[in-house]
């Protein structure tokens, strides 16, 4: 099981991870990807899109239907993963390191309003969707 | 686990696309015990089902099945079924969200007597094996003779681990492989045995989701999606399981009118790439709308999002491009290409 001390969640089921200064990576939660089944597609934002907290970052296609994904933070995307766009199923089988979908630059500090593991996890287990 | 037809079942094991290529590359194993079998006898039984199933029934030898469907008068399908023939009786294999409605359905057109209807699918499980390793994995632990001598929708009875089944050489997967009917009882024992036999083999037992992506590349119909009661078997495209020229049946006089001039066309379609359409999204030439997908998945033995749906009998030539309404908000479009059936053939078909 992954150390998920570092990782902050929403309440659409991303996921944002601070790596180094002001960077962070955003990816999709296992139970996320666990809702979804096999993932297909990605629609993943270009480098250089600017993101706002809450907004639409992209979508992911699986064998069920697709999905949209918002972005927990605002900022602006530096790298988008090119492995998953190979390998979609790195999404579901790595969600939370090799399956990660963006890099981005924070423009402050990471929303109040994202939960963490913990609490995540009770809210997931309770959520349907 | 999901529910599916009144069933708690599973989705996948795995993942889908493992379980879809097990399937295409080795083998799969699926418990599809929510169908449901009712055996027809009793000296009228031939000319009721006559009258109840648009295939030619009078045709059928004992150790063949056939596929075909019930009709309504209007000509609306009640449901899609296979009819095994055996020495003193038939059995018919019905959708397990149907059961009820069949059975109804059935009764409702038995005559004052000669036929008696009895509903095994409770005390029945049905096991299928898939996959070019089927064969394989299934050969020995027949105890008498090689399953390799039944032919492709040909069934006898057979002892496998043990149990007395009924083995069937048919599936919903367009893979060879075969069918198990057996007592319900037994169901363990005949999955352990083929889930053993089958490991050195690279079996995964496989759920509905690779059930519906490998019936999709084949271009089987699924019941409730594809064909239902407001659709009839010659605009779904299984008028070669309708028999007109075999006498007046359930629904015959309509599906005559139909087949005249049908107006509609169930065609395939692939879909450009990085784009998957599901069903009752609406298909488009140009500006007007002259279609809806009834299924859509991503292919994964043919690498591309795969569909199959109704459209203007004109739209429907192999090479008619269309395009796909995928959602409103925002509006998003798929370009979709009209293709012949199957998307897949299995090797050497």
């Amino acid at each position: 099981m992954a150390d998920l001390s570092g990782f902050k969640f929403t309440k659409t089921h991303e996921w944002v991870r601070p790596a180094n200064g002001d960077e962070a990576f955003v990816g999709i939660s296992d139970h996320a990807q666990g809702q979804l089944g096999d993932v297909i597609f990605l629609e993943l934002p270009q480098v250089g899109a600017r993101l706002e907290s809450g907004a639409r970052l992209g979508a992911v296609e699986s064998v069920k239907a697709a999905s949209d994904l918002y972005s927990p933070v605002a900022g602006e995307v530096l790298e988008v993963n090119s492995a998953v766009n190979e390998s979609p199923e790195l999404v579901n089988q790595d969600p939370y390191e090799r399956g990660w979908l963006v890099k981005l630059r924070l423009d402050g500090p990471l929303p109040g309003t994202l939960m963490d593991e913990g609490a995540y996890q009770t809210y997931a287990e309770a959520d349907q969707h | 686990m999901t529910p599916f037809g009144g069933y708690m079942m599973p989705m996948q094991y795995r993942s889908i696309r493992e379980e879809h290529e097990a399937v295409r590359q080795r083998a799969g194993l699926f418990d599809v015990s929510h169908m449901g079998e009712v055996v027809v006898r009793g000296s009228g039984a031939l000319g009721y089902l006559q009258n109840l199933v648009s295939n030619d029934v009078s045709k059928l030898p004992e150790g063949r099945a056939l596929y075909g469907v019930m009709c309504r008068e209007d000509g609306g399908i009640v449901d899609d079924l296979l009819v095994y023939r055996d020495r003193d009786e038939f059995m018919c294999v019905i959708n397990a969200a149907r059961h009820d409605a069949d059975l109804a359905w059935m009764r409702r057109h038995l005559p004052p007597a000669g036929v008696e209807l009895l509903d095994r699918s409770l005390e029945t499980f049905l096991i299928a094996l898939q996959g070019p390793r089927a064969l394989q994995i299934l050969e020995p632990l027949v105890a008498e003779g090689s399953p390799q001598d039944i032919r492709y929708y040909h069934h006898r009875p057979g002892t496998v681990a043990g149990v007395r089944l009924r083995i069937s050489r048919t599936g919903y997967t367009g893979e060879d492989g075969f069918e198990l009917y057996g007592p319900a009882e037994a169901a363990e024992t005949i999955w352990n045995a083929l889930y053993e036999r089958g490991q050195e083999h690279g079996l995964l037992p496989a759920g509905l989701g690779a059930r519906d992506t490998l019936r999709l590349e084949a271009g089987l119909r699924l019941y409730g999606q594809d064909i239902d009661e407001g659709t009839d078997p010659i605009t779904a495209g299984l008028g070669w399981v309708v028999k007109l020229g075999k006498g007046e049946f359930l629904g015959s006089a309509a599906l005559r009118r139909i087949s005249e001039s049908p107006s509609q066309a169930f065609v395939g379609l692939t879909l450009g790439p990085r784009q998957i359409a599901r069903p009752h999204q609406p298909i488009f030439a140009a500006s007007e709308q002259v279609g809806m997908v009834t299924s859509g998945s991503f292919g994964f033995s043919v690498g591309t999002a795969i569909a199959m749906g109704y459209v203007d009998r004109k739209m429907g030539a192999p090479g008619t491009a269309l395009r796909v309404r995928l959602r409103q908000e925002p509006d998003q479009w798929a370009v979709a290409t009209v293709v012949p059936l199957p998307f897949y053939r299995r090797p050497g078909q």
